[in-house]
């Protein structure tokens, strides 16, 4: 592998003398020692142990709670419901103007998941947490529930959400995300060939290693301080601060080890309700999620569907490029309209095409709340885009290499959503590509470039 | 509830405690001796986080009850480097980059010790093998077993 400086030689004066230089991690000798702090590690005396009572249904509406007995269960110090949440109805991102808030810390009336977090149970110990929890009463009416984003979108669908009021995130241009470059209709009619094909994917969860979770102590003057592994270290603060209606100043955050996160962890939902049983117990709080939460309740990767009808012509150009995305948020928004947003301005992929048309929806659906994981809102979309691009080149006899070199985005190239395509270097990858893989190009393709114009 | 006495060296010192009885060796260790470099991933005997040794047996300690090791000789991670100088698997799992977000080390570090203890020159299989229990979701595994080799040379050019 060599690193190739000509292309950025106009913008990058520097030597780049790092690339391909070995660096000890600054964190590695705490690894291997045992040394390093995660969040886990902290223990504080008289430390209580928060377990959930969690929905078993996918959608109903709560009659009751009753919390008479899981209070008498020995070493039960506090019991939380939604009443004792100062603003229990939030969402993450409203913090950057993203609304509205549709996610309750605990259910309120409602359930919308299986797994949604009803009561929390502060106990001495974690056995006595969980042995309460399981005494607490929660009577439901089971509602009609929808797990397909399809059957979601339909008229009359069973409505997931009402703080949205009906099953997709409402964007200001409407129920979608939507990307419109040239006339793709008439891009179809003077192709040589459609194809449209429709692509899905599974809810994929992160796994890290460490379950996610956080430790507080109160600080004894009304300040808590909140070892967390999240991933969003302000993120979680400024929200907490809403959520328990506290200045941020009386929140001291301490984190960034994380026993890997993937995306898994950048939701704000331990640190709140734990620095709330801190805070009316006086006690230092552990909530730790199980390895069965992890994998159950944590967000995963949301769902998608994403269907592309392409326009292409015999040469191997591409004339006209559609896309339908559609993005399984589950019950709530969470990190969800950002991706599908995302997966607008991601479509068509690395290809310059003179007429695109993109819709991309928010769906929501009685799943677990998807998230953030690696390149969410475009990671399937690539999938999708690129397998199509497989296709398509079989369907018009070309080799794939070549027909991606085609169609391949140059630099001063418009792109679909009206940003002109700078230090794009898809050529020069795909020529790196094709010498490393040994899957040779006709020459011509070799002499191709992103940068210099007319090559 | 009623509390049980236990007692045994933990990395070459002595320790006792008293714990309800039930409680898993990894709690013990943990929660109770502040030795934290055995981590909990899963407490259900899956990930291998919470491996430690002992008695020469790699073991894990999420499903070891604590009133089981009384006599017991125990090693951890923790306990690896003497004055201040990394274990060979330690200086390993550095120089390959054999950790990334550290939370499986410690327990991948007792579970390549007790491979080479027993067998100092393990082949690539006998060290995948060895590792088998223990789960790491950064790596992709490749730089650790690259570390354990890395270690076992080292071992036998230092006995040489
Ligand atoms: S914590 Fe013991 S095997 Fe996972
Ligand atoms: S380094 Fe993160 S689990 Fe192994």
């Amino acid at each position: 592998m060599q690193l190739r400086k000509s292309y950025f030689a106009d913008v990058r004066k520097d030597d780049l003398h790092e690339i391909g230089q070995p660096r000890p991690r600054s964190d590695s000798p705490g690894h291997v020692t045992g040394k390093t702090a995660f969040f886990a590690d902290r223990n504080f005396p008289g430390m209580l142990h928060l377990k959930m009572v969690r929905s078993p249904h996918h959608h109903a509406r709560i009659r009751s709670i009753d919390t008479s007995e899981a209070e008498k269960h020995p070493g039960v110090v506090k019991i939380l419901t939604a009443k004792d949440v100062p603003h229990n109805v939030y969402t993450i991102l409203i913090l950057i103007q993203i609304g509205p808030e549709d996610e309750t810390v605990l259910a309120d009336g409602k359930v919308r998941w299986k797994g949604e977090a009803v009561v929390a149970v502060l106990a001495e110990t974690e056995r006595a947490a969980q042995e309460a929890a399981a005494k607490v009463k929660v009577d439901y009416e089971v509602l009609p529930a929808v797990f397909d984003m399809e059957e979601a979108l339909k008229p009359g669908a069973p409505l997931v959400n009402e703080y949205h009021g009906q099953n997709y995130y409402l964007y200001d241009s409407g129920e979608c995300r939507k990307v419109r470059f040239g006339d793709v209709e008439a891009g179809f009619a003077g192709a040589d060939h459609v194809l449209e094909q429709s692509y899905q994917s599974s809810p994929i969860e992160h796994a890290p290693t460490e379950t996610t979770g956080c430790v507080v102590a109160p600080e004894g003057n009304d300040r808590f301080t909140c070892y967390t592994n999240t991933q969003a270290m302000f993120f979680t603060l400024d929200n907490t601060s809403i959520i328990l209606q506290m200045p941020g100043s009386k929140l001291h955050f301490v984190g960034g080890t994380v026993g890997g996160g993937f995306g898994g962890k950048v939701d704000v939902i331990v640190e709140p309700i734990a620095i709330l049983g801190a805070k009316l117990t006086g006690r230092p709080v552990c909530f730790i999620y199980s390895r069965e939460e992890e994998m159950q309740i944590s967000s995963p990767r949301a769902a998608e569907k994403v269907v592309i009808k392409d326009g292409v012509m015999s040469d191997g150009r591409i004339v006209a490029r559609k896309v339908t995305g559609y993005t399984d948020a589950g019950a709530y928004s969470r990190h969800s309209p950002y991706g599908a947003q995302k997966g607008a301005g991601h479509y068509p992929g690395p290809y310059t095409i003179p007429n695109v048309w993109i819709d991309t929806y928010c769906v929501y659906t009685n799943r677990t709340p998807s998230s953030a994981m690696r390149g969410f809102g475009v990671t399937i979309g690539d999938f999708a885009l690129e397998v199509q691009m497989d296709k398509l080149a079989r369907l018009i006899g070309m080799d794939p290499l070549e027909f991606r070199f085609i169609n391949a985005y140059r630099d001063g190239d418009m792109k679909a959503h009206r940003q002109p395509t700078e230090g794009a270097a898809l050529i020069e990858c795909m020529q790196e590509a094709s010498r490393a893989a040994n899957w040779p190009v006709a020459e011509k393709f070799m002499a191709m470039s992103s940068y210099v114009k007319g090559a | 509830m009623a509390k049980v006495p236990v007692q045994f060296t933990l990395n070459g010192s002595d320790k006792a405690e008293f714990v309800d009885s039930g409680t898993t060796l990894l709690h013990a260790l943990r929660d109770k001796i502040g030795d934290t470099s055995p981590k909990g991933g899963c407490h259900q005997g899956t990930c291998g986080a919470c491996s430690v040794i002992i008695d020469g047996e790699l073991r894990l300690s999420c499903l070891t009850l604590a009133e089981t090791c009384n006599g017991a000789t125990i090693s951890t991670t923790s306990g690896l480097s003497e004055s201040g100088v990394l274990h060979p698997l330690q200086r390993a799992f550095l120089d390959t980059f054999a950790t990334q977000c550290g939370f499986c080390t410690p327990g991948m570090i007792m579970a390549a010790k007790v491979l080479l203890d027993h067998t100092p020159n393990p082949s690539r299989d006998e060290v995948v093998e060895a590792l088998s229990g223990n789960i790491c979701r950064c790596t992709g595994y490749e730089p650790i077993i690259q570390a354990v080799l890395t270690a076992a040379r080292s071992n036998s050019q230092n006995a040489a």
